[in-house]
């Protein structure tokens, strides 16, 4: 295997390292590859459960990313796709588990989109774009780089939906109550599902007018 | 009746797969180019939902749900499958896309060869499992509610992929700002298309 001589290879080398942090700009899950858009967007209301979802996802991603990862000489290219489910689905109802057993409140708000992490295509998209190809130390670094790059837009989307929506964050009040004397109102809109593609449609437009590259020529 | 047709005007409306809940968003922006594949896409997911959520009802119904399992025999009643629904639900849809592709495949070559591309990419389409978990979730009563429930989500969905298909056609012409060009604009639009779509909450019927 061709994989034995490049295992010298040290542990944080430039070239890993880009596999965890080229998710979170160049190659965004959401922004760039459009992947695992479905799950994202009704979470983020308010930034707890947008910040349990990410953490729920990237967990599943890099485990499923290493498991595929150590069994792709085993599985037959056909079935690949309900062994990667299958992978999937175990690992989604562990992390249910844990959630309903240690934050019941916050899994009973996430409601369907815990189960809908086994369908969010950005698992499968990273297990059979990376993880069947590649040996699992840098299976499980790409997968932990695309879950936080999910996670992070998950969470800047909730942050400016719940700052102006609601006026807090975690739950905290931010906006003094001064400034609701002077006839501020926090902006009932924000708080409904379409803004969440409003908001990702902006971050998408900032991103690209900073990154040219990135531009859509179609 | 008048519950089924509530049912059923809801799941289209109020509680529309894309404009409240964002699920199958993936397919959404990916296949909705043009109008006449994101009508085919559209029409399969229809087909599936129609079967799968009966399918995943009855299982639900007899198998995972607390006390299901007390028709088997009065020492299972309190057995509770719930925690399997997930796997037990994606197995039941990959299935039966896997089944409904064979037998359209047999029996309609024609529809088989206007469908064929999509269908195999429903099963990760997450407005059917979304679907299958909703129904768990707000305990639909009948077997006629499940079905009312899955083809009212399923034209919900055609409804809002055919739409925003024929916007993107038209915005070709338009002269949008280059940074939003392609992904941003079908985002902005979508959400949009959901504000107007909330006109219809609240509606009781």
């Amino acid at each position: 295997m061709s994989e034995a001589g490049k295992a010298r290879e040290p542990l944080f080398s430039a070239k890993n390292m880009k596999l965890l942090s080229n998710p979170l700009s160049k190659e965004n899950p959401i922004t760039i590859q459009v992947l695992g858009i479905c799950s994202a967007l009704a979470v983020t209301v308010q930034v707890k459960p947008a910040l349990v979802l990410a953490i729920a996802v990237v967990a599943v991603i890099a485990i499923a990313n290493v498991i595929a990862s150590l069994l792709r000489k085993m599985i037959a290219p056909r079935i690949r796709i309900i062994v990667q489910l299958v992978i999937i689905a175990t690992l989604v109802i562990i992390v249910d588990q844990v959630l309903k057993a240690f934050v019941y409140d916050v899994s009973k708000q996430l409601s369907v989109f815990v189960g809908l992490i086994i369908t969010n295509c950005i698992v499968m998209g990273r297990l059979e774009a990376f993880g069947m190809a590649n040996p699992p130390w840098k299976s499980f670094l790409d997968g932990v780089g695309n879950g936080v790059g999910y996670g992070v837009i998950l969470v800047i989307v909730a942050f400016f939906r719940e700052l102006f929506g609601s006026g807090t964050l975690m739950g905290y009040q931010i906006i003094p109550d001064s400034v609701y004397d002077f006839g501020y109102e926090n902006n009932g809109l924000m708080i409904l599902p379409p803004m969440a593609l409003i908001v990702v449609g902006v971050i998408i437009w900032v991103q690209r007018h900073r990154d040219k590259e990135l531009i859509d020529k179609s | 009746m008048q519950d089924l047709f509530s049912i059923f005007v809801r799941s289209i409306f109020i509680d529309n797969m894309i404009f409240a809940y964002f699920l199958g968003m993936c397919s959404y922006l990916a296949v909705s180019k043009t109008v006449k594949t994101s009508m085919g896409l559209g029409l399969a997911v229809i087909f599936v939902l129609f079967i799968t959520v009966p399918v995943n009802f009855l299982i639900n119904k007899y198998f995972l749900a607390k006390g299901a399992l007390s028709w088997l025999s009065s020492g299972l009643a309190d057995v509770d499958l719930s925690f399997l629904s997930f796997i037990m639900f994606i197995a039941v849809i990959a299935a039966i896309v896997q089944l409904v592709e064979m037998i359209i495949e047999k029996f309609s070559p024609a529809l088989y060869s206007a469908l064929g591309i999509f269908l195999p990419l429903i099963a990760v389409n997450c407005a059917i499992l979304g679907a299958s978990l909703f129904m768990q979730e707000r305990e639909l009563q009948t077997i006629g509610e499940s079905v009312a429930f899955g083809l009212g989500s399923g034209i919900g969905w055609l409804l809002a992929i055919v739409a925003i298909a024929a916007i993107r056609e038209k915005i070709r012409y338009s002269n949008v700002p280059a940074p939003l060009r392609g992904l941003g604009i079908t985002f902005i639009i979508t959400g949009l298309m959901g504000i107007a779509f909330m006109s219809f909450f609240g509606i009781t019927i």
